[in-house]
């Protein structure tokens, strides 16, 4: 199966491709914990984005959270620009349910009111439960529901997809 | 006393610090960091105690404790209910368990706990459903574990870490709930030297075996300190033989400036409030660059978030 998988780096250079007409002088990335993340900071060099990167810990806005607590690996939000007014593009690596993206904008709305929020992702697995849709795909993947898809990132900072 | 921990080492009540292990106080205090930018954002709020009910049951008065507790409930999203109970049922003669049980009939998801009496916190917790949390909010000389843990989260954004700090507690140990708190969270976190400055008649008996060093007098118990935690010096203790007068205890175990210069240059002045200044603390030295007396008040929030937050939530992930 893994060799099914799609190469990551090329799979970032296209949605940076993508992503690059619909930039402004405005535009902030934000990369959602800890995929999300990894991705946007290769985005906001490879698209030389002005705006500091800002980094989105769901922790707190997750709807689960009754059923299986706080996670205990509680990394911070990191905002470092002010969200009022802004056009904000969510990254994550995996987009599946929706409910990430649902709790993402939650907590983005209680720092401010964006302009405009759009979610890049590398990979839609399908599976979705929410009327929520990224706006760029790196690639459509129909991945079955018992089924988990990851990125993880190595020592040397290269980023690996796989499915278990 | 683990009925605090469910069987798979989950907190369900905070009741004490005694006996909770280095990991959850470690826990704890990183969840705390997390909530710490909560209060600075446009919503100082989030979502994750939406639709629980959280009764603060207060049958000692406070201030600083109370409002804590309800900002960080309220930071949370929880709905709270604030019972000053010293004025309410309990005078006309309703014991705890039936005020409690009579609030749970109320569909309470959680109490905070304070009470004259030692051991109040831990009746409440074992009489409650299954389904409800209690923190001990402070619980007569017993503890004060939101407390501990709040000083423990001060020192550690201070100093950084505890395996290389000389700490003193300094004044009424006795009759400090708080005292024993911190004793226990420093120990269990590691802190090499923990040392207690008071006059024979404000130690308890025996304060040795909680791993403290005991000094009598500030001038050798200060020198080399990095963090002085000062403890208030409850008037009604002058009324018996413990004391003399409050000049004579300002003299011998007030901390002022010339005191302070024993200590590391960078030592840093804690004290849990309501201070006594001139008692146990000079203006000086409490408004003073070395005084880290208010952002352990701020601190507070976000660590009762965490302990609240961790309560409330299913077995983590």
């Amino acid at each position: 199966m893994a060799d099914l998988l799609p190469d990551v780096d090329t799979l970032i250079a296209q949605l940076a491709d993508a992503l690059r007409p619909s930039l402004t002088a405005d535009t902030a990335l934000v990369g959602i914990h800890s995929g999300g993340v990894w991705i946007a900071e290769r985005l906001h060099r490879l698209l030389q984005i002005a705006t500091p990167l800002g980094m989105l810990s769901i922790t707190h806005y997750r709807d689960d959270f009754s059923r299986i607590g706080l996670h205990p690996q509680v990394k911070p939000s990191r905002l470092p620009f002010e969200v009022e007014g802004r056009n904000v593009i969510v990254v994550d690596d995996v987009f599946y349910t929706g409910r990430t993206m649902r709790a993402a904008m939650h907590e983005l709305f209680d720092y401010g009111r964006p302009a405009s929020i759009r979610l890049a992702v590398l990979v839609d697995r399908g599976g979705h439960e929410l009327p929520i849709r990224p706006d760029f795909t790196g690639i459509n993947l129909d991945i079955p529901p018992g089924q988990n898809l990851t990125l993880s990132r190595s020592d040397d900072g290269s980023l690996i997809m796989s499915l278990a | 006393m683990n009925r605090q921990l469910t069987s798979d080492g989950q907190l369900k009540h905070l009741l004490t610090l005694d006996g909770l292990p280095r990991a959850t106080l470690i826990k704890i205090l990183d969840t705390a960091e997390s909530f710490m930018d909560v209060g600075e954002r446009e919503v100082k709020k989030v979502p994750l105690l939406r639709g629980k009910s959280i009764f603060n049951l207060f049958f000692e008065p406070s201030t600083r404790t109370r409002t804590t507790f309800e900002i960080a409930a309220k930071r949370l999203s929880a709905d709270v209910v604030n019972l000053n109970i010293a004025t309410s049922s309990q005078s006309k003669g309703e014991t705890i368990l039936d005020t409690v049980d009579n609030l749970a009939a109320m569909h309470a998801d959680m109490f905070v706990v304070r009470h004259a009496q030692s051991g109040a916190a831990h009746l409440i917790a074992g009489h409650v459903a299954p389904h409800i949390s209690v923190v001990n909010a402070g619980d007569g000389r017993h503890a004060h574990p939101t407390q501990g843990l709040l000083d423990m989260f001060t020192i550690r954004r201070y100093k950084g870490a505890f395996h290389n700090l000389t700490v003193a507690i300094v004044g009424d140990v006795l009759h400090s709930r708080v005292a024993r708190s911190q004793i226990h969270a420093l120990t269990t976190l590691g802190v090499p030297e923990v040392r207690v400055i008071a006059p024979k008649t404000l130690l308890p008996t025996g304060v040795e075996q909680m791993g403290v060093k005991v000094f009598h007098d500030m001038q050798t118990g200060l020198r080399d300190c990095d963090v002085i935690i000062m403890l208030r010096l409850q008037n009604e203790r002058m009324k018996g033989a413990r004391l003399p007068s409050a000049q004579e205890y300002f003299k011998f175990y007030g901390l002022t400036l010339d005191k302070l210069a024993l200590a590391k240059p960078d030592a840093i002045v804690m004290h849990p409030g309501p201070m006594n200044r001139g008692v146990e603390i000079d203006s000086e030295v409490a408004d003073g660059a070395q005084s880290v007396i208010l952002p352990q008040v701020t601190y507070g929030i976000a660590v009762r978030m965490a302990v609240m937050a961790l309560l409330a939530g299913g077995a983590a992930a």
